[in-house]
């Protein structure tokens, strides 16, 4: 319990997995009503998808009917087998009641797919003071709630182990796996377990048959070579969690909401309105370089019901298998499975996808010689992700404004808003100082003294002439001598607005170290400054320097 | 039998990034800064940029004309106006102006994804993360510019090139009557730094130039011209 390898299976949550073994053909036989020939559990049953065997009855199994077969293979192996249609509805509505039980001992559920559902195990294993114990209350939540799955010949496997893939081998085996020792329990079974036929069989072509054997490649390489999934997979493949190291919770402007109104009573038509969101909620993430592999799905109606539920995925959420989330769930809250008071009366106003985990999808491709030049896509994903690390508005661009001052003519916008400037930058803008600009601007402008030969300040006349000519310039210490200067140049305006008129005059200076300041003296009676408050000066002109020609 | 091919296999991935490596092409500067960066820009280089923003702006420009993205990390507030001067598009520059205790990760990930990142360093800096960020803009093939300015850092830990401007002097504006305007300096700029950049170089340059804008050689006619404008305008 003490030492265990530091990288391998700790940061893994312990699950408790429920599987119902064939569960799309007990749904269909729960669905189909009892005391027909098809529900005698020693009667083959197959049930088919795009003339596929999804799933077949232990009876069908002992015939030799296979997952994948197609349908007149199977028929042909088995005579008396009964084929069904696949009812994805039904399997999800007949599971309600197994998350249910599943609930009554520990919040959170996650439900992978209809059959399959795990919740995590530290806080049951506290409160009922052991992991077999937590089994037997499970067992007991589940066979009070279930009185007519045993009608139809289903059984219930729990398991417990490190992570929720491992949760559901081990729920398949129906044991309990020791915690760190589900690399070790994963170790010989066959790449099929992952759930990806594609992946599986290229692996079985590549020599590599155990999950064991495809842990062993170095993460880098599968992640190079078989994508993101790939890199999943091989996580799983290793009894670590589907979590990466780095994972986060993703921000909450990832989730997206849909609004009805006015409210809709039907699974169909909430799903069909749910497209064009869940389509951008997919992509949205996308764009962030992120995937979602755990969603919660909220639907409330118009009286205030609600259910929440969450959903994980193996691999990656596409908007197909969000939508079909939202259908599922739905499905079987709409239908009325729930015995709690919190069954809908009215239709649903409000459905909200918020993504519980996401892991990056390393998707950006670089050029094939390396550096090429960051294309523009790599540096606005990386901007709108320091945009997310240090909260809106941190991050900016700047746009050519309008305006007479030079920091008039600089405004900058958050990353993401949409780069206008306020006023027309390429109006006419009398008073505005020719090319070259400072380059560095003193925002706010910092107050200084600008004093003649003799040590008096320089002031401006009302007639627009310099009362001598500026020699030194001083802000705090000791004064720098000014070796050449322009200006005055006179700006008189927003006299529009208010009643004192503000008049400045700028000048330029450059001081004895080579310094060059755009500067501005504030005629006695004006209003100083635009911010924070505008104050006063007195009799005495009041020197700023507003800019750097750094 | 399967690691061994393996290794392999990232053992060419390797000599295949060093490669790319050694065959990126440096971000290109304009003519009047080839004396004293020959080879332009070379990327994953660190140049830590002494006593002028102008200096940063127009590395910033030459390599912006040519489609390259970069940052300004906690600067002093730069005039947008005068960046377009010397060539910066705006669209493709970002500005962070206060990045707080996120510092470094700021810096990390734009090193990651942008071209040219300008920093100004806090005053206090362990040597030790300036050499990380070095090292980050190396593996990453961005160029880091530390602007060395201000009451922040002197010296950059495991910098490449050490550029400084020094002001020779401002012309167009009047000396004692208050006529003409400013219209363009000359600097002095000298390169230091390890390496192929060992070497010291000093060339003189027009930074702002005074017939348009931007940088510019100083063989060109300046001041004098530029006076006689002012005395006719005045």
């Amino acid at each position: 319990m003490t030492a265990e390898p530091a990288d391998h299976a700790t940061d893994a949550v312990r699950m408790i997995a429920v599987w119902c073994p064939d569960w799309p053909v007990t749904a269909v036989r729960l669905v189909n009503g009892q005391g027909e020939r098809d529900l005698d559990p020693e009667t083959p049953v197959a049930v088919v998808s795009a003339n596929h065997v999804v799933a077949c009855s232990h009876a069908a199994r002992r015939a030799g009917i296979r997952r994948g077969l197609r349908r007149r293979e199977a028929q042909g192996r088995c005579p008396a087998l009964v084929v069904l249609p696949r009812d994805e509805g039904a399997e999800v509505r007949a599971f309600e009641p197994v998350v249910q039980a599943i609930e009554s001992l520990a919040p959170g559920v996650e439900i992978s797919r209809p059959g399959i559902a795990c919740v995590g195990a530290r806080g049951p294993t506290r409160y009922f003071g052991g992991e077999t114990a937590v089994v037997h209350a499970l067992s007991r939540a589940l066979i009070t709630r279930l009185g007519d799955l045993a009608a139809v010949g289903s059984n219930v496997l729990i398991g417990i182990a490190d992570g929720p893939f491992a949760a559901e081998q081990a729920a398949r085996r129906g044991t309990i796996v020791d915690p760190g020792g589900s690399a070790a329990f994963l170790a010989d079974m066959s790449v099929d377990t992952l759930g990806l036929p594609e992946l599986a069989d290229l692996l079985k072509r590549l020599g590599i048959r155990t999950l064991a054997a495809f842990a062993a490649l170095p993460a880098t390489d599968v992640l190079a070579r078989f994508g993101p999934a790939g890199a999943w997979a091989h996580r799983q493949a290793g009894g670590r969690d589907a979590r990466p190291i780095a994972a986060r919770r993703p921000a909450a402007e990832f989730s997206a909401e849909v609004v009805f109104e006015p409210a809709v009573d039907t699974a169909e038509a909430v799903t069909f309105s749910t497209r064009t969101t869940a389509e951008l909620f997919v992509t949205d993430l996308a764009g962030h370089g992120l995937a979602c592999t755990c969603l919660e799905l909220l639907v409330r109606t118009e009286h205030g019901e609600e259910t929440v539920r969450r959903w994980r995925h193996a691999g990656v959420l596409g908007t197909l298998d969000v939508l079909d989330r939202v259908r599922w769930q739905l499905d079987s809250w709409l239908a009325g499975r729930h015995p709690e008071a919190d069954q809908p009366t009215a239709g649903v106003t409000l459905l909200r996808l918020t993504p519980v985990e996401c892991v990056p999808m390393l998707a950006h491709q670089q050029a094939l010689w390396g550096a090429s030049g960051a294309d523009d896509e790599r540096a606005h994903r990386a901007l709108a992700r320091l945009a997310t690390l240090l909260g809106h508005g941190s991050v900016l661009t700047a746009v050519t404004d309008g305006g007479r001052t030079p920091a008039e003519r600089t405004r900058l916008i958050p990353w993401g808003d949409e780069r206008t400037p306020r006023n027309g930058p390429d109006r006419p803008w009398p008073g505005r100082l020719p090319a070259p600009a400072p380059s560095v601007l003193l925002d706010p402008p910092r107050p200084v003294q600008v004093l003649d030969a003799s040590g008096r300040q320089v002031t401006v006349t009302e007639r627009g002439a310099v009362s001598e000519a500026p020699a030194q310039l001083s802000y705090g210490h000791q004064p720098v001598p000014i070796t050449a200067w322009a200006g005055p140049w006179p700006v008189d305006d927003r006299w529009w607005e208010g009643h004192r008129p503000r008049r400045r005059a700028r000048f330029q200076l450059v001081d004895l170290r080579g310094r060059a300041y755009l500067a501005t003296c504030t005629l006695p009676g004006s209003p100083v400054g635009t911010h924070p408050m505008p104050q006063t000066s007195t009799d005495a002109p009041v020197w700023t320097l507003d800019a750097v020609y750094d | 039998m399967l690691d061994s091919g393996n290794v392999d296999a990232g053992a060419l991935v390797g000599n295949i990034d060093r490669l790319a490596r050694r065959v990126a092409p440096p971000l290109p500067v304009a003519d009047a800064l080839r004396a004293v960066l020959p080879e332009g820009l070379p990327r994953g280089s660190t140049v830590a940029v002494h006593g002028s923003v102008s200096l940063l702006l127009a590395l910033l420009g030459t390599a912006s004309q040519e489609g390259a993205w970069s940052a300004l990390v906690a600067m002093p507030p730069v005039s947008v106006e005068a960046a377009v001067e010397y060539g910066v598009d705006p669209a493709r520059l970002a500005v962070v102006p206060d990045p707080g205790t996120e510092w470094s990760t700021a810096v990390s990930v734009l090193v990651d994804a942008l071209d040219l990142v300008v920093v100004r360093p806090p005053a206090t800096l362990p040597s030790a993360l300036g050499r990380r960020m070095s090292a980050r803009a190396r593996s990453k093939d961005a160029v880091l510019l530390t602007y060395l300015g201000g009451a922040g850092l002197t010296h950059w830990p495991g910098a490449d090139v050490v550029l400084t401007a020094a002001t020779i002097e401002w012309t167009g504006v009047g000396d004692s009557a208050g006529h003409g305007r400013l219209r363009g300096r000359q600097v002095e700029l000298s390169a230091s730094g390890r390496g192929r950049h060992a070497p010291p170089r000093t060339t003189c340059c027009w930074l702002p130039a005074p017939l348009g804008t931007g940088i510019d050689s100083v063989s060109l006619p300046g001041p004098e011209v530029a006076r006689l404008d002012d005395r006719r305008a005045g």
